[in-house]
């Protein structure tokens, strides 16, 4: 039993990781309707641009909320020089944007700041956490503020009237528009948030993960997938999903014999799917009433 | 808007006998150029034509499934494992002819991939997405299981014997297998026009139109959506299994999502749903890989990227824009 | 009887395919006016073309303003409400959330709560279901809801697009009530766009009639009612 809930615990600690990911996925998902492949990648960038900040001598959280806010600034302009050209193509363009996306980023960071491993310093430290021998107080740190962010998402999508304009024009972009709402801003300051919050994972991620230009590939995958446990349209769902992924990945890993790392991402991966098999649109997003 | 249905219908019909002609004409100058080719260029370079040919069929499966019927996948790579491993399997280890590993091929991918469109049916769009990415990931790590490394030869994969001409024809193996591939790429096309063509096709058209209009009208959701998936796994098992023929080995990492995900863009630059295109496709992901590497080593995956943004810049609905752009030009130049 | 809109030689064009050839009319300041026609005549099409959503030449002023070149949003922030064909309700987003859609361009909040209020008791029904989802709502209820939307502009003129399609017959009597009071009350040009011509003529004051992307007809609703060919085609006696 004390094995149970120690690898529970430590399946939240981890599972901070994808939630936070999580996060990034579906205030981008909230923007545009759809996943962003190259957010893990656009994390990255972000996380070694802090890196060569410190690098240089800027105090650690000055250099957070610079990268903050290039990152920002570098999502629009992704948004407004590469997908909004893109705006009346096919949706399976627009993936095929992403993944173009995806292979310039990381090339071009392996070419800036090679492959090999980086370290990237905790705000927190990485002392136990109130003596617990299974959380750090980087991995604590990491759960509260992912919480934290998680809140200030659902205040801002539910109470605050650029939220609910952000909302409307993910769903209807030309019943938006008849009600004022300029749809190009909407998306372009969605993709800005999405960076943002993609520069935050990336920070607490690097410091358990290691810096290097590959270290988000399993990361996003888990992120999206605890998105869509979750429920896409659910920032809570997708931190619970994230939690929940960290979770199932260690109890996998625990008790089911002959499964070594490799095996546990598509494990983890099949469970996902087999949840949504039951309930196609994640645990917590809202069954859209379709009407013929 | 049926006034304006009706300014519109009349030109189109009329252009449809033109349409059809130039287009033809259009087919029968590539298939000549795939007939003749190889007699003029070496050996590598067959071999290269051939992998072309291959991937095109795995990319015209895809548009089978995700332009014919409108469910999206990002698992392909899977079956076309499957398929390869299973040629590889029947060849090496129980002796059988390498072209009736074909057939077997398509038949084990065709019921897996009726097996998995089944759980597949409760899901749509980006959930369907992440299904199949799932299937994809999981399927190198499932190669390596060593519960099956008897058949499967484990992380080291398995060597497969290159076949000869047969009746002891005096061409080379390359050639002999180009032209085998050429003909099955041939039979696979003509079929899956076919299958758009027929009732089937016009289900699975109707489903990927509008879904609930479909069942609505009486088409059989589940049956049309998995048959779908059955036979597009099917014929990516069949370019899976003639690829391992060709490369003569088959191993877990060459089956990983990037797999999937060159088919995935084969059949964006090729153009949704229209089957011409795979050709198109396929050689964006056969070799404009290697353009990339020529140009910069270094960097060779940015340039990669910045291709693949001109190519979807310039022609958003990929080859087909090309296409019909090219045959409404040259229906105004010979109007002239 | 001055003319807040002025629609002149209007030409719209989807893609290559042209469907308005040259319109040309004006709505009277205050009142209510409908624009007739059968499916693809262009009714659509000419209240799209108002707000810029598709392509097209020709002279359109609001309240003396051109809109030439104004973008969809700009053009709404001058007070011109677009109900569309099908509704186009937030689905995903309770009722209150789309009232508040409505008043989206607006920064008076007081205000915009105290309208909210008041379409609540415009449509009782709407305040029963408040915090449901739109999608849920039956077709009736969801047109109110469009139409409690376009009021919470507090614009001075109301397009509504078939706002009767797809409702029972009760229903549409209602709601072309409810359009005439608010002409009357909240002094709202409206501007109705119909295949079913029979209410919309009752509650109009001038009408058009369009027919594949050109006015064959124009005068006092009364006049057009009683035409012998607008009651056969269009009112089915």
């Amino acid at each position: 039993m004390e094995l149970f809930v120690n690898q529970v615990l430590a399946g939240i600690a981890t599972g901070a990781i994808y939630a936070c990911m999580a996060l990034a996925v579906v205030m981008i998902y909230q923007a545009i309707d759809h996943l962003n492949f190259a957010q893990g990648e656009m994390a990255m960038f972000s996380t070694f641009i802090a890196w060569q900040l410190i690098q240089w001598g800027v105090p650690y959280w000055i250099a957070f909320v610079l990268t903050l806010a290039i990152s920002f600034v570098g999502g629009v302009l992704i948004e407004r020089l590469l997908f909004k050209p893109l705006a009346s193509a096919p949706i399976l363009t627009h993936v095929a944007g992403f993944i173009a996306l995806f292979a310039i980023i990381n090339s071009v960071a392996g070419l800036t700041w090679d492959f090999t491993i980086k370290q990237f310093p905790s705000p927190f430290g990485s002392r136990p956490f109130l003596g617990s021998q299974l959380i750090s107080t980087h991995q604590a740190g990491m759960i509260g503020v992912t919480l934290v962010l998680l809140l200030m998402l659902y205040g801002f999508f539910r109470f605050t009237r650029i939220g609910l304009a952000m909302r409307a024009a993910a769903s209807l972009p030309d019943s938006a528009r008849l009600v004022g709402i300029n749809v190009g801003w909407m998306i372009a300051l969605g993709w800005g948030m999405a960076s943002a919050i993609g520069a935050i994972a990336g920070m607490l991620i690097a410091p358990v993960v290691f810096l290097e230009p590959n270290m988000m590939g399993g990361v996003l995958l888990y992120g999206f997938a605890s998105a869509v446990l979750g429920g896409l349209t659910s920032p809570f769902g997708a931190v619970i999903g994230g939690f929940l992924v960290g979770i199932f990945e260690n109890l996998v890993g625990t008790y089911i014999p002959g499964v070594g790392n490799e095996l546990k991402l598509p494990i983890a991966l099949a469970l996902i799917v087999t949840v949504l098999v039951v309930k196609p649109n994640g645990l917590f997003g809202r069954t859209v009433v379709q009407r013929v | 808007m049926s006034t304006i249905q009706e300014t519109v219908a009349p030109a189109a019909a009329a252009a449809a006998p033109t349409r059809r002609s130039a287009g033809t004409i259009a087919q029968l100058v590539v298939l000549a150029l795939l007939l003749v080719t190889p007699l003029f260029v070496k050996n590598f370079v067959i071999f290269q034509m051939t992998m072309w040919l291959v991937y095109a069929i795995a990319i015209a499966a895809l548009n089978l499934l995700t332009g014919g019927s409108g469910q999206f996948s990002l698992g392909q790579s899977a079956f076309f494992a499957l398929g390869a491993y299973a040629s590889a399997i029947l060849m090496e280890t129980y002796n059988v002819n390498y072209a009736l590993t074909l057939p077997v091929s398509g038949l084990i991918c065709f019921a897996a991939g009726f097996l998995f469109g089944l759980p597949a049916l409760r899901l749509s769009g980006v959930y369907l997405a992440l299904a199949t990415f799932a299937l994809a990931t999981a399927m190198p790590q499932l190669l390596k299981l060593g519960v099956l490394e008897p058949w499967t030869g484990g992380v080291q994969g398995l060597v497969v014997t290159k076949p000869d001409a047969p009746f002891h024809l005096p061409i080379s193996q390359d050639k002999w297998l180009y032209y085998f591939t050429l003909l099955v790429a041939l039979l696979i096309y003509i079929a899956s026009v076919n299958l758009l063509k027929s009732r089937t096709g016009r289900a699975m058209m109707a489903i990927r139109d509008n879904q609930i209009a479909a069942s609505a009208l009486g088409v059989n959701l589940a049956l049309y959506k998995t048959l779908a998936f059955g036979i597009s796994a099917a014929f990516t098992g069949i370019a899976g299994a003639l690829g391992a023929i060709v490369v003569q080995f088959v191993a877990p990492d060459s089956y990983t999502i990037q797999l999937a995900i060159a088919i995935f863009l084969g059949m964006v630059v090729g153009g949704v749903g229209w089957l011409p295109g795979s050709l198109a496709g396929s050689a964006f992901i056969v070799f404009v890989p290697n353009i990339a590497e020529g140009i910069s080593k270094g960097l060779s995956g940015a340039v990669f990227g910045a291709l693949l943004i001109l190519v979807i810049f310039v022609i958003p609905h990929g080859a087909r824009q090309v296409a019909f752009s090219a045959e409404a030009l040259a229906k105004k130049l010979f109007k002239n | 009887m001055t003319s807040l809109l002025e629609i002149e030689d209007l030409r719209a064009y989807y893609g290559q395919v042209q469907a308005l050839h040259g319109l040309s009319f004006s709505l009277e300041d205050g009142s209510v006016t409908t624009l007739l026609g059968a499916n693809g005549a262009g009714k659509t099409t000419t209240l799209r073309s108002v707000c810029n959503m598709i392509r097209s030449t020709g002279g359109i002023r609001f309240d003396g303003k051109s809109l030439a070149g104004r973008s969809t949003e700009d053009i709404v922030k001058l007070g011109i409400a677009h109900v569309p064909q099908g509704r186009g309700t937030f689905t995903r987003m309770t009722v209150e959330e789309n009232l508040q859609l409505g008043a989206m361009t607006r920064r008076d909040a007081r205000a915009i709560n105290d309208d909210i209020g008041r379409m609540y008791h415009h449509f009782p029904k709407l305040e029963e279901r408040a915090s449901q989802q739109a999608g849920t709502l039956s077709g009736g209820e969801q047109q109110m809801l469009a139409v409690a939307r376009a009021l919470m502009l507090r614009p001075r003129l109301m397009l509504l697009d078939e706002p009767s399609f797809g409702l029972a017959p009760l229903v549409v009597r209602d709601l072309f009530g409810i359009l005439q009071r608010i002409n009357r009350d909240e002094k709202v040009t409206i501007l109705v766009v119909e295949q079913n011509a029979q209410l919309a003529l009752a509650i109009a004051k001038q009408a058009y009639v369009i027919e594949t992307g050109r006015i064959v007809m124009s005068g006092e609703a009364g006049a057009v009612a009683n035409n012998e060919d607008i009651r056969k085609s269009y009112l089915g006696y």
